[in-house]
C-alpha cells in the first residue's frame, strides 16, 4: 500500500492582513491533483490577495501553505506554480512569439510543446509576429493562456481568467484547464461569478465577510 | 518538466531587454542629451573662460554622467512593473539576481555606454585638457557600472512607489558619493601629477564586489518592495 | 540564557513593552538630564583650559559624545533592522524606525558643534575632508531612512524597506570611524581610546564621561518613548489600547 499522495496545494489557517486590517482568513482548503478549486467572492473579498499569497508574492499573516507536502518557499513556488494575474506580463513592444520565447528561456519549456503550437491552440495563429500592443484585450489574454500551456507547472493559479474573453475564449480556458487537470495538474480559479466551467472536477470556496 | 539552465535564462533576459531597447531606440538618446545639457549649464553659469572650465572639467563630465544615470534609473524596472513582467520574474525558477543582473547590464549598455562613447564630445565642450582624456575615460569605465549597480538596489527598493523620482535621487546620491569622490578624484589627481592608480584599484574592487552583491541586494529589495 | 531569551520574547508583546517602557523612561531621563547638566557644567566651568586652544576646545564635551552617539545609534538601528527583516518582529521594526530621528539629531548636533569649533580652530566653518564628508553622508542616510519610511503607505512594508536601506547604509559606519586613519584629514585623529592610554589629559575625562553616559541614557529614554508612542499608534485599534484609555465617551 503506497501512502496517499499529498495534495497539490494545502492551506491551513491561512490569513492575510494589510496594515493590520484583516483581508481574509483563517482559511483551510486544498487542491488535489486533477481538480480545480473555484474561489468566488465579491470585489474586495480578497481573491487577488489570496492568489498572491499562495504564489508567495505576499507574506501571509498566519497559517501554512504546502505544495505537494513541502512548505511554500521561493523554490517550491517557482517550480510548481504558474500565475495568471491581472497584469498579464507581456512586453507590448515584443511580438507574441518573442514573448513566448522569453518565457521558455526563463521558465523552461514543457516537453513536447512548441511555441507556435501553443499559439495555434490559443487561437492566435497568424498573430505570431504581431507586437503585443496591437492585440486586443482578449487576444492578450489568449497569449497568456498560450504561455500557461508552454511552461511547465503543475499548479495553475488563475486570477479571473474568464475576464475580457468572448464565449470562444471562455471555452478555450475551460479546454486548457481540462487538459491540464487530465494530465495530473491542479488549478485554483478565482472569479466573481457566473462563468460556466468545463467538464472538469471542481469544488467551491467562497470568500467574503471574513472567509469561511 | 525541464528547467532552463542559468546561462540560458540570463541570455534570454539580455536578448529580451536589448530587443526592447532597440524597439524604442529613440528613447536611448535621452540620457545623452541630458548629459550634454548638464555640461552646457556650467559655462553658462560660470562664464565661458577656458581656464576656469578646464580646471573643473573632469568633475563636470563626471557629474553629467552621474546625473544622467540617476535620471534614467527609473526606467530599469518601471515597464516590467507596469505590465506584470516583474511579478512573473519573482516566480521564475531562476534566482532573481540572475534576471536583475541581466537587466542592469542592458540598462548600463543602453544608458551609460553611449555617454562613455560621447565623452570626447563632452570633454571638448568643457575644455578638458587632452592628456586627461584617458584617465577620465578609465574612471568612467570603472565608475559608471558601479553607479548602475548601486542605483539598481535603490530603485528596486522604491519600485512600487508613484512619484518616487525625488526620493530615489535622495536615497541614491549618498551611495553615489564615494564613487564620485574616487572617480572624479582620480582624474583631478592625474591633473595635479599625483598618483591615481590607487583610486582605480579601489573602484575596480568595489565594482567586482558590486557585481556579486548588488544583484542579490536588488533582488531582495524587489521582493520587499513588492510584498 | 534561556531566561533572557524568554524575557526578550515576552517584551515583544506590545502591552508588555508598553508597561516596560512606561516604567523605565522616567529613570532614563532621570539619569540623563543630571549627568548631561553635570558634564556641561564641569566642561564649561571647572576643567582647565587647553594649553593650545584655550577655552574654545570646551565644545568638545558636546561634540565628541554627539559624534559617538551618531555612530552608535546607527549601529543600534542596523541591529534592530536586521532582526526586523530576518525574524519579522514588529517591535524591532518600531525600534529601528525610532532610532533614525534620534540619530539624525545627534548627527546634526555633531556637524553644527563641529562647525562652531572649526571656525576658531581651523579658520573655516566647513571643509570637505573625509571625516566631515562621511559624517554628512551619515546625516543623509538617516534622513533617507526616515524619508523612505514616511513615503510608503503600508506601515509594515514601509518599515521593511527602510530597514533594508539602513542595512545598506551601514557600510558608512566604518568609513566614518576610520576616515581619520585612511585619509589625510584636517580633523584630528583618535585621541581617546577605550582600551589603552588616551592622549587626553585625565582632568578632562570626568565631564566627558558624564556626557557619554548621559547621552546614552538620553538615547535609551528617547528610544523607549518614541517606540512606545509608535506602538500605540500602530495598535490603536486593539483591545489593550482601548483598555488603557480611561475616558469613555458617554
Amino acid at each position: 500500500m503506497t501512502p496517499p499522495r499529498p495534495p497539490l496545494l494545502a492551506a491551513r489557517g491561512l490569513a492575510f492582513a494589510r496594515n493590520d486590517e484583516p483581508i481574509f482568513g483563517p482559511l483551510d482548503f486544498h487542491v488535489s491533483h486533477g481538480e480545480a478549486l473555484l474561489v468566488e467572492g465579491d470585489n474586495g473579498a480578497g481573491k487577488t490577495s489570496l492568489v498572491r499569497v499562495l504564489a508567495g508574492l505576499l507574506p501571509a499573516q498566519a497559517g501554512e501553505i504546502r505544495i505537494e507536502g513541502q512548505r511554500l518557499d521561493r523554490q517550491t513556488a517557482a517550480h510548481h506554480i504558474a500565475l495568471l494575474g491581472h497584469l498579464l506580463g507581456h512586453k507590448p513592444e515584443l511580438t507574441a512569439l518573442e514573448n513566448l520565447a522569453f518565457a521558455a528561456g526563463v521558465y523552461g519549456q514543457r516537453a513536447g510543446t512548441r511555441a507556435e503550437d501553443c499559439l495555434a491552440e490559443a487561437g492566435l495563429s497568424g498573430y505570431e509576429d504581431q507586437p503585443v500592443r496591437m492585440l486586443s484585450a482578449g487576444q492578450k489574454k489568449r497569449l497568456a493562456l498560450a504561455r500557461l500551456r508552454l511552461i511547465p507547472a503543475p499548479l495553475w493559479l488563475l486570477d479571473e481568467p474568464f475576464a475580457n474573453l468572448d464565449l470562444d475564449g471562455i471555452a478555450l480556458v475551460n479546454r486548457l484547464v481540462e487538459q491540464h487537470l487530465a494530465g495530473g495538474g491542479g488549478a485554483l480559479i478565482t472569479s466573481h461569478g457566473a462563468y460556466a466551467t468545463g467538464a472538469y472536477r471542481t469544488r467551491l470556496l467562497r470568500l467574503g465577510n471574513g472567509g469561511d | 518538466m525541464t528547467d532552463a539552465p542559468l546561462g540560458r535564462a540570463f541570455a534570454a533576459v539580455l536578448l529580451r531587454d536589448f530587443r526592447l531597447v532597440w524597439r524604442r531606440r529613440g528613447d536611448a538618446a535621452q540620457p545623452l542629451l541630458f548629459a550634454l545639457l548638464v555640461v552646457t549649464l556650467f559655462p553658462l553659469a560660470l562664464g565661458p573662460e577656458p581656464q576656469i572650465l578646464a580646471k573643473i572639467a573632469p568633475g563636470v563630465v563626471w557629474i553629467a554622467v552621474l546625473l544622467a544615470g540617476l535620471m534614467s534609473l527609473d526606467t530599469l524596472f518601471r515597464s516590467d512593473l507596469e505590465d506584470g513582467s516583474l511579478e512573473q520574474f519573482l516566480l521564475a525558477p531562476q534566482p532573481l539576481w540572475v534576471l536583475v543582473l541581466g537587466k542592469v547590464v542592458v540598462h548600463w549598455a543602453s544608458t551609460a555606454l553611449p555617454l562613455l562613447l560621447a565623452t570626447p564630445l563632452l570633454a571638448q565642450m568643457i575644455y578638458l585638457p587632452a592628456e586627461l582624456m584617458p584617465p577620465l575615460f578609465v574612471s568612467l569605465l570603472l565608475g559608471s557600472p558601479l553607479l548602475s549597480l548601486l542605483g539598481a538596489v535603490v530603485v528596486a527598493l522604491t519600485v512600487g512607489m508613484r512619484r518616487s523620482g525625488m526620493l530615489l535621487a535622495l536615497l541614491a546620491l549618498p551611495l553615489y558619493l564615494p564613487v564620485l569622490i574616487f572617480g572624479a578624484g582620480s582624474v583631478i589627481a592625474a591633473a595635479a601629477g599625483l598618483p591615481y592608480a590607487g583610486a582605480w584599484l579601489l573602484l575596480g574592487a568595489a565594482l567586482v564586489l558590486a557585481l556579486v552583491l548588488a544583484p542579490l541586494a536588488a533582488a531582495a529589495a524587489l521582493r520587499i518592495a513588492l510584498s | 540564557m534561556n531566561r533572557l531569551l524568554l524575557w526578550f520574547h515576552q517584551l515583544g508583546s506590545p502591552p508588555n513593552f508598553h508597561a516596560f517602557a512606561g516604567r523605565w523612561i522616567p529613570w532614563c531621563f532621570g539619569v540623563a538630564v543630571p549627568l548631561i547638566a553635570l558634564g556641561i557644567y564641569l566642561g564649561l566651568a571647572v576643567v582647565p583650559p587647553d594649553y593650545q586652544q584655550g577655552d574654545s576646545y570646551r565644545i568638545l564635551f558636546v561634540h565628541v559624545p554627539s559624534a559617538w552617539m551618531s555612530l552608535f545609534i546607527y549601529a543600534a538601528m542596523t541591529v534592530n533592522a536586521f532582526i526586523a527583516l530576518v525574524w519579522r518582529i514588529k517591535l524591532s521594526e518600531h525600534l529601528a524606525m525610532a532610532c533614525a530621528p534620534i540619530g539624525a539629531w545627534f548627527t546634526a548636533v555633531t556637524l553644527a558643534t563641529g562647525s562652531l569649533w572649526g571656525k576658531p580652530m581651523w579658520g573655516t566653518w566647513w571643509t570637505w575632508d573625509a571625516r566631515l564628508t562621511s559624517e554628512l553622508v551619515l546625516l543623509f542616510l538617516y534622513l533617507g531612512v526616515m524619508g523612505l519610511y514616511n513615503a510608503i503607505d503600508e506601515r509594515r512594508a514601509a518599515a521593511r524597506a527602510a530597514c533594508f536601506l539602513a542595512l545598506i547604509g551601514s557600510v558608512n559606519i566604518p568609513i566614518v570611524h576610520y576616515s581619520v586613519e585612511w585619509w589625510n584629514t584636517l580633523h584630528q585623529g583618535s585621541t581617546i581610546r577605550v582600551f589603552g592610554k588616551s592622549s587626553m589629559d585625565p582632568s578632562m575625562l570626568p565631564p566627558l564621561l558624564a556626557m557619554v553616559i548621559g547621552t546614552k541614557a538620553w538615547f535609551i529614554g528617547s528610544l523607549l518613548a518614541r517606540t512606545r508612542a509608535a506602538q500605540l499608534v500602530a495598535e490603536s485599534g486593539k483591545e489593550w489600547v482601548q483598555r488603557l484609555n480611561p475616558v469613555r465617551a458617554s
